[in-house]
């Protein structure tokens, strides 16, 4: 058929270009140095095995250090802190920790570097420290850990959400948010680039002059359907793309800088528990609450992860990307055949551009407030409804309502379609003159 | 017989009428030239018959049946409007253009391979559009339209581009593809290529054909009885005579040899005339004046927009 020769000549130019190529494989490149970065700052650093000399003049405090996988500790007995400098370049110490003999009372202790200590370093000894005064302390107060334990209060609110057949799942709103709100932007950028790219297609197709001699071949038709699957597929190929060498790329990344771990693990790295190794812990917590706090994340990650219905809002996601796509790549082909270079559109693009912007502003809002009447009503009108209905799907969103937006969805892109392919019908004809919306208005009402 | 025929066609646009009860005939194996000024609705109506407009009303035939969709791969159409995408490569391009016109891959290889021998342009296969010349850019144009052998060739102001000679190049390939069989339709404001090529002709003016037939039958209708006369002799003896009976159009003088241009008032035969003329001096030549195609298209033309004006 006519049009898929067309579809392949508009998919095969653009995807050999090198500058596709060269975006395909750079911006993958560049978000995989990111993971590998982030991943190499949590790992790398604490594979080196790090010697502490200690100078304790509390002659006690050293006990509570215990040597951890990568943190030794080394009493310089006898030493006083005078011979610190002198001792540091000696041994090859990682760090000197000072202990002063007043430690209970100034609660100061210091470490002497050349480098900027780790901060994961620093946790373990202030914990170490603070955990063994701290017992040293119940133990002159008469009560036992257990016991102090049991006088903490923590609140955590864990959010609930009833599925329609019932079952309760935890959900974080947190995570949610953040998937609605990547998705609805992912179409919004997909919908403007690769629309972009469908005018520029056409008004090349228009200032070479090739395009009477292809419709005197094909219809018009044909040919705008064409090129705009053809680019959808561009858009398609380059995503997927991504998505494989972004995978790819830090998969090796990883596992030449960290061989250590394997990329499983850096994979399922908690996020929460990572922030807070790099970040210091929140006051009022000891190592243990750590572990445990890391923990009921990881859990309640899992459950929202689990609460989510991924196979609904990838299916979903599809829809709305291709369907977005669709009813505006129509309309900026309708723009291209109308003008006669690329400086001319700026009329014409702002029917465009304020729907996008406003789906992109209630998404914003749609997000916070998922079943709220705005975001209700953009997620079901066409134009908005990409954007604004998928920031809603990881929330769970009614069946009747998705059906209702889908299928108004399709009715415009039929409509939208149509429309277009007046204007440009009659649009790729015309050259060096000035066109209205009155003028394109005639051209819309206008059948041959 | 005719190839192809076109049968009151009538095409109104938003704000204005196009084409106006418009038939033309196109016999088989002919060139036909499809000429009026700018605006007159040439390519209006050289679009209706590639069917990238409808008309209005009216009808279109193709060899023995109406004029159908899947006849575009019988037309070969090279627009005036015409361009390549500059960014591909020109033997990709050509294979891309060919399929378009339902050429399957190796056919069109095959025959792409022979043009580009012919025209020795076998080095630019792989070389992008935008690096060649307009004159190089017409040439594979020129293949593109005429590749898949389509029994009818429309050529829309195909010498524009072109220098005199690859100009001169298109013209015997015309020519010969005339010879093959192929029918053309010939839209030009070049009156000089008309004569040429072309057998028939039909002239449009704002929307309506204002002249048409074969173009000896119309240069002949439009004859005006005047002759040219070279001579040797006294210009004053001539002039005394033929100032009754004949209007002096032209003279020039070149030594004692004289020519001049005359249109005869009173109805007379050749043989008459220069009984005449023979008497005032020694004929060195002497031929009957035919109008040229745009001494034809000119007066055609204003005569019609003077009759408009009137109405």
């Amino acid at each position: 058929m006519k049009t898929s020769i067309v579809l392949k000549r508009e998919y095969l130019s653009r995807v050999r270009k090198r500058s596709f190529i060269v975006m395909t494989l750079l911006s993958p490149l560049i978000m995989a140095a990111f993971i590998v970065g982030y991943a190499y700052l949590i790992f790398a650093e604490d594979t080196e095995i790090k010697n502490i000399g200690i100078i304790d003049e509390s002659m006690v405090l050293f006990e509570s250090l215990h040597n951890s996988d990568i943190i030794k500790f080394e009493l310089l007995a006898g030493k006083s802190i005078d011979d610190a400098r002198e001792l540091y370049t000696k041994d090859e110490l990682y760090s000197i920790l000072y202990i002063p003999a007043n430690v209970v009372q100034s609660k100061r202790i210091q470490l002497f570097s050349e480098k900027q200590p780790s901060q994961a370093v620093v946790m373990y000894i202030e914990n170490a420290i603070e955990t063994y005064l701290e017992d040293k302390n119940i133990v002159d107060a008469g009560i036992s850990r257990e016991m102090l334990q049991s006088l903490k209060v923590k609140m955590a609110v864990d959010t609930i959400k009833w599925k329609e057949d019932g079952e309760e799942v935890k959900s974080n709103t947190g995570i949610t948010m953040g998937l609605g709100y990547g998705a609805g932007f992912l179409i919004y950028m997909f919908i403007f680039i690769y629309g972009a790219q469908v005018m520029r297609g056409v008004i090349e197709e228009k200032t070479s002059r090739i395009v009477e001699v292809i419709i005197s071949s094909v219809k018009p038709f044909q040919l705008m359907m064409g090129k705009i699957v053809g680019i959808a597929l561009v858009g398609l190929t380059q995503f997927l793309a991504w998505i494989i060498l972004i995978t790819l790329f830090s998969w090796i990344g990883l596992a030449l800088l960290a061989p250590d771990y394997s990329p499983e693990q850096v994979m399922q790295q908690n996020p929460a528990s990572s922030v807070m190794a790099t970040q210091g812990v929140p006051q009022g917590m000891n190592v243990t609450d750590i572990s445990m706090e890391g923990d009921k994340i990881q859990k309640l990650i899992d459950s929202t992860l689990n609460s989510i219905n991924f196979v609904a809002v990838i299916l979903s996601f599809l829809f709305y990307f291709l369907g977005g796509y669709l009813i505006y790549a129509a309309l900026f082909a309708a723009i291209g055949s109308a003008v006669d270079s690329e400086t001319d559109t700026q009329q014409f693009m702002m029917p465009i551009t304020i729907p996008l912007i406003i789906a992109l502003l209630v998404m914003i809002n749609a997000i916070q407030n998922p079943d709220g009447q705005l975001a209700f009503w953009f997620s079901i009108i066409p134009l908005t409804s990409p954007i604004v209905m998928m920031a809603r799907i990881p929330f769970g969103v009614p069946y009747w309502e998705i059906g209702l937006s889908m299928g108004l969805l399709i009715a415009t892109f039929i409509f939208t379609t149509w429309v277009a392919s007046k204007i440009y019908k009659t649009g790729i004809l015309m050259y060096g003159q000035k066109v209205s919306y009155k003028e394109i208005w005639k051209w819309i009402k206008y059948s041959s | 017989m005719e190839l192809f025929k076109a049968e009151n066609i009538h095409k109104n646009f938003v704000d204005h009428v196009a084409l106006n009860n418009v038939s033309i005939h196109v016999p088989e194996g002919s060139i036909f030239g499809l000429l009026g000024p700018n605006g007159a609705g040439k390519t209006t109506l050289i679009r209706i018959i590639n069917q990238i407009f409808a008309p209005d009303s009216g009808e279109l035939f193709f060899k023995n049946g109406l004029l159908r969709p899947e006849h575009v791969a019988q037309i070969g159409y090279l627009p005036e409007e015409r361009g390549l995408y500059k960014k591909m490569k020109v033997g990709e391009q050509a294979l891309y253009l060919a399929r378009l016109k339902g050429l399957s891959k190796q056919d069109a290889l095959k025959r792409l391979k022979y043009w580009f021998e012919k025209f020795e342009i076998q080095a630019w296969w792989d070389k992008k559009v935008e690096e060649l010349s307009k004159g190089m850019q017409q040439k594979v144009q020129f293949i593109v339209t005429v590749l898949h052998k389509p029994p009818l060739l429309i050529f829309d102001e195909p010498f524009s581009g072109f220098d005199p000679i690859n100009a001169n190049l298109l013209k015997n390939e015309i020519l010969q593809l005339k010879k093959e069989g192929a029918t053309i339709i010939f839209s030009t404001h070049n009156m000089g290529s008309v004569e040429e090529l072309c057998d028939n002709i039909s002239l449009i003016n704002k929307a309506e054909v204002i002249l048409e037939g074969h173009i000896d039958t119309i240069r002949e209708q439009h004859k005006s009885n005047t002759f040219e006369v070279k001579f040797l002799g006294l210009f004053n003896k001539l002039e005394a005579t033929l100032s009754s009976e004949y209007e002096i159009v032209e003279a020039t003088h070149q030594d004692d040899i004289h020519s001049v241009r005359f249109r005869l008032i009173k109805q007379m035969t050749t043989n008459e005339l220069l009984t005449i003329l023979m008497k005032k001096g020694t004929i060195v030549g002497f031929n009957e004046v035919i109008p040229t195609m745009n001494d034809i298209f000119i007066k055609v033309v204003e005569g019609s927009n003077k009759g408009n004006d009137l109405l």
